[in-house]
């Protein structure tokens, strides 16, 4: 029973990441029709908004202590973060300790600019053109995207800790009446949890219960009808664009503590978020969220040992196994609608 | 000639020359000299050139024609090697039976992906087949290590059976893999004053199976059944209501395509004799995307020089640095020169995926038929001045 | 007994009937249209009878077989073609290839693996494709891309590609919808040609009163999913149940 919750447990942090990378990737298709295979890309930029916040914060100044000296008998020579100049050292070390929270703030108008200048200088040219071309333009803007991070923060990955605050981790064992340490679960992956389901909570109120949401809503159930109402759907489609890049983003600023970012992660999360999608169904944003905290946690499942041994991969492949089942027999996914991407 | 038409003849015969002359062709700086790292006409690179050459047609047939985009063909590239490796391992050194076999086992491999993915089309069918290369690939990585090698991938060992060759040799080594006694490393060189021309066995088997290839694709594009693949591709409604099912045909060219692939990953285990599980990996099958689009999906040359193309950034671009480019422009004022330096750096040496992903995207944006569209809307503005020509333009087979 | 025999077809869609026990027969060598005002299942019959759709009840015998769970390009083996509303041609393609496509189909069957062979070997179908655009005046046109015609040569160029499988029937959507006076005119003559030179069997689906009494021989009228009547142009101008079932729309 407690590996039973442990295993969900651990299955929610990763499903929490689809969820919100498939959400945003159901919206851009399910608003602009729009297959975006640079999404992953935009979940890994947002992992470098915390890296770069991290080391924005961290920028410091020589200053020389008379008080030290190097092995050499000079003056030491240390490095002073502005911060401290400005704040004091105390305050400081709270604000670089808290990088990566403090990231979101800047995260969102920056995703929401780099969605923007996306979505008008390349996206909008596409609309028209065939899915298999939308792939390819963005699978090479993916490619451009990855390797100028690359060049500015190399190839290996940048650790970015969580806030001292959370390290560690919550005994769930002790909480739910199980030896302590059966179920410990670290305090960061349950912040994470949480926050996804605040960012999705939002994007859902925010189509619910807004009148812009409302033509959204619409314009994803029939594009062509709102566009006869005189409504002034694209401008409102670019928003999306750039609600749907910050929604990845975050899911990338947040996640950075859990793996440390590098320029590659977002191909990696790319193709199981894409699975996700087509298993919770093009075009459906509950499908999507529903399928990534399945996926994760199903993942999570097949790699317990007692599984592993019965078949032993099975962790390695399960989650493109159900795509196929679900593909198959399902074409529409768990909740997609109908008619969308059918030929 | 052959069955083929003046205009594909002439192109066979292009492929020919530059098959056969690559070894000069590609070595044009002497040795020595300061331009000579820019020269491709090494054996390693030169068979390179020609097995994702055939890769790249073969992917063409599926993709360029019926425009089922498939983003795992890798995996059949993969199964080749593992397929052409087990025979050097079992049977001999000889690479005419491990190429035969890559070929059958990868088109069996793809006829059971083709037939399940097939079920669906457009981006779901891009997606089944990704879930079916990744399964593969995390398959080959990890349970199937008996069979694959797992991390370390699959070697040859001198204990082998190789029941119809030596298990080593005399000197005690491993054998290596041989067309009847005609060692794929050897080499013949070939000193003409200061230049230095190589001319490999092994390139030279690859480049008549590159030939062979290309040939068969002409046939395949100029056939019925190609015309019914662009059928497809142009109107799938239409196609069932004159009679047609698309699904044997589409099925058909996917194994095709899936058999190009084994025979390029036996081709490649052939040239040197181990398999690994990273050349089923989806970013494998990315770039064979790349190369077919780059070069012009859709069109017979096309690939051939997207492959071309891609393993010459990845292998002589790459290898631009600082030095070389303060070299080039040594000429301009300091401060110009450093400019011009910095500007240009980020797109070189390490950063050549970089350049690759921008060609690549303004080929999509701009020329959806990629490097030999550009090349045709080039030469067509140099005969601007016959009217009649852009209007026949349109309707040309694809060339 | 015609080639086309429905009997008692059913077809639902949740709530809605949309097809209530229609009978019809299409005789050989007529031309049969169908003819009722909007939402009167006129399409669904049509999709019935191409195998896009299966109905509840009933049967569809098309020259002594069943046609019913048979796919659309089994249907069109049998010998009945379709012309779409909005032309649906190989637009990539050029004219001539998309002639010479029904041709291979005509002979070969679904499928057949003739990847060797070269097209421009196979000297019997580019007669046939050359004679078929000859007859409908776009020989000249047979190198062009199919998606550069005008509308009014790719409607031709579809009916070419019908006639060309010379099918034992050939269904027609709404052939002159959408269509400008002129158009209609020329489109109705090209149909008495074919009629008159090849003696196919057609059934139309139209909403133009106009092209029905031009062409048909026979009519049968469809009204919220029921068979009204059937009989001959004349008979049907004057039926009550008819005017009552346009009642509102000006065309009678």
């Amino acid at each position: 029973m407690d590996q039973f919750i442990l295993q969900i447990l651990n299955g929610l942090d990763k499903g929490s990441a689809y969820a919100l990378i498939a959400l945003g990737l159901t919206l851009i298709f399910g608003t602009l029709g729009v297959v975006n295979f640079a999404h992953g890309a935009l979940f890994m930029l947002g992992a470098f908004v915390a890296v770069t916040m991290s080391k924005l914060l961290t920028l410091s100044h020589k200053v020389v202590d008379e008080a030290r000296t190097d092995f050499l008998g000079n003056p030491l020579q240390v490095d002073v973060p502005y911060i401290y100049d400005w704040f004091g050292q105390a305050a400081g070390d709270v604000i670089i300790d808290w990088a990566v929270p403090i990231s979101i703030v800047a995260a969102i108008p920056v995703m929401i600019a780099i969605g923007f200048i996306m979505e008008r200088g390349l996206i909008k040219h596409f609309y028209k053109r065939p899915h298999a071309d939308q792939i390819l333009v963005t699978f090479g803007l993916a490619i451009v995207i990855q390797e100028i991070v690359k060049y500015f923060y190399g190839a290996n990955p940048i650790p970015t800790p969580a806030p001292s605050a959370f390290v560690g981790s919550f005994d769930f064992g002790v909480v739910l009446g199980f030896d302590p340490n059966a179920i410990i679960y670290p305090y960061w992956r349950l912040v994470y949890f949480f926050f996804s389901i605040g960012i999705i909570a939002a994007v859902f109120a925010f189509l619910q219960f807004t009148t812009f949401g409302m033509v959204v809503r619409a314009g994803m159930a029939d594009r062509e009808t709102v566009g006869l109402l005189g409504i002034d759907i694209d401008k409102r489609f670019t928003i999306m664009f750039g609600i749907a890049a910050a929604v990845a983003g975050l899911a990338g600023v947040m996640y950075a503590p859990i793996n440390s970012p590098n320029y590659h992660m977002g191909m990696d999360f790319l193709v199981l978020s894409f699975v996700v999608v087509v298993v919770g169904g093009m075009g459906s944003l509950p499908g999507a969220v529903a399928a990534g905290f399945l996926l994760g946690i199903l993942e999570s499942f097949a790699s317990m040992s007692a599984v592993i041994d019965f078949l032993p991969g099975i962790n390695q492949i399960i989650i493109y196994l159900v795509a196929i089942i679900i593909l198959l027999t399902r074409p529409r996914g768990l909740m997609g609608r109908k008619g969308v991407m059918e030929e | 000639m052959l069955g083929l038409e003046k205009k594909d003849f002439r192109l066979l015969l292009i492929v020919i020359g530059l098959t056969m002359l690559a070894p000069f062709i590609l070595n044009p700086f002497p040795e020595g000299s300061e331009m000579a790292q820019f020269n491709a006409g090494y054996p390693d690179l030169m068979q390179r050139f020609v097995i994702f050459g055939i890769f790249a047609i073969g992917f063409n047939i599926l993709f360029g024609l019926t425009g089922y985009l498939s983003f795992g063909h890798a995996a059949f590239l993969g199964v080749g090697s593992y397929a052409a490796v087990w025979m050097f391992k079992l049977l001999s050194m000889n690479v005419l039976p491990a190429i035969i076999l890559s070929v059958i086992i990868a088109g069996l491999f793809s006829l059971l992906i083709g037939f399940i993915s097939l079920r669906r089309s457009g981006i779901y069918f891009s997606i089944l087949t990704l879930a079916f290369a990744q399964m593969s690939f995390a398959l080959a990585y990890s349970v199937l290590t008996p069979i694959t090698g797992g991390e370390t991938g699959l070697q040859l060992a001198l204990d082998d059976p190789r029941i119809f060759g030596v298990a080593q040799t005399a000197s005690g080594n491993i054998p290596v893999p041989a067309i009847f006694g005609l060692e794929m490393r050897a080499s013949y060189e070939l000193a003409l004053g200061s230049w230095l021309f190589t001319f490999n066995a092994g390139y030279y088997l690859a480049a008549l199976f590159l030939i062979l290839s290309f040939y068969l694709a002409i046939r395949i594009f100029r056939s019925p059944f190609g015309m019914m693949l662009r059928a497809i591709k142009s109107n799938q409604t239409r196609m069932s209501y004159t009679g047609l099912n698309a699904r044997p045909y589409t099925l058909a060219a996917f194994v095709i395509s899936g058999m190009y692939a084994g025979l390029a990953g036996g081709l490649m285990a052939s040239m040197d004799p181990l398999a690994g599980a990273e050349r089923m990996q989806w970013t494998a099958s990315g770039e064979v995307v790349l190369m077919t689009i780059l070069g012009g999906a859709g069109t017979l040359i096309g690939p051939v020089l997207g492959a071309g193309m891609i393993k010459y950034f990845e292998n002589i671009f790459s290898k631009i640095n600082d030095t070389i480019l303060h070299g080039w422009f040594a000429f301009l004022p300091d401060g110009l020169e450093n400019f011009v330096v910095a500007i240009i750096h980020p797109f070189i040496g390490k950063g050549w995926h970089l350049t690759l992903g921008l060609v690549f995207m303004l080929v999509v944006i701009f020329l959806p038929g990629g490097l030999v569209q550009g090349g045709q809307k080039i030469a067509a503005m140099f005969r601007r001045k016959q009217p009649e020509d852009a209007q026949s333009k349109a309707t040309e087979p694809a060339e | 007994m015609g080639i086309l025999e429905v009997k008692g077809i059913n077809k639902r869609f949740g709530g809605l009937q949309a097809l209530g026990d229609v009978n019809l027969s299409v005789a050989e060598n007529t031309t049969h249209a169908i003819i009722g005002p909007n939402g009167a299942g006129k399409s669904t019959l049509l999709n019935v009878l191409v195998g896009k759709l299966i109905p509840d009840s009933g049967s569809v015998m098309f020259d002594g077989q069943s046609v019913l769970g048979r796919k659309p390009h089994e249907i069109n083996q049998m010998g009945i073609s379709r012309v779409f509303q909005t032309p649906e041609i190989f637009s990539d393609l050029s004219v001539f290839e998309n002639v010479m496509i029904p041709c291979f189909a005509k002979r070969d069957g679904a499928f057949r693996m003739h990847a060797i062979e070269s097209i421009f070997a196979e000297k019997g179908i580019q007669q046939q494709a050359d004679e078929i655009l000859n007859d409908v005046n776009m020989l000249e046109k047979k190198d062009m891309t199919a998606s550069s015609l005008s509308r009014g040569d790719k409607r031709r160029l579809e009916m070419a590609m019908c006639l060309v499988q010379d099918p034992k029937l050939l269904l027609l959507d709404e052939p002159t919808a959408g269509m400008a006076r002129a158009d209609t005119e020329n489109t109705i003559n090209l149909l008495k040609e074919i009629r008159a030179q090849r003696g196919i069997t057609m059934a139309i689906i139209e909403h133009d009163m106009n092209v029905v009494f031009s062409l048909a021989e026979r009519i049968t009228v469809l009204a919220q999913g029921m068979p009204l009547v059937e009989d001959t142009p004349d008979n049907i101008k004057g039926h009550p149940k008819v005017r009552e079932a346009y009642l509102g729309e000006a065309q009678v």
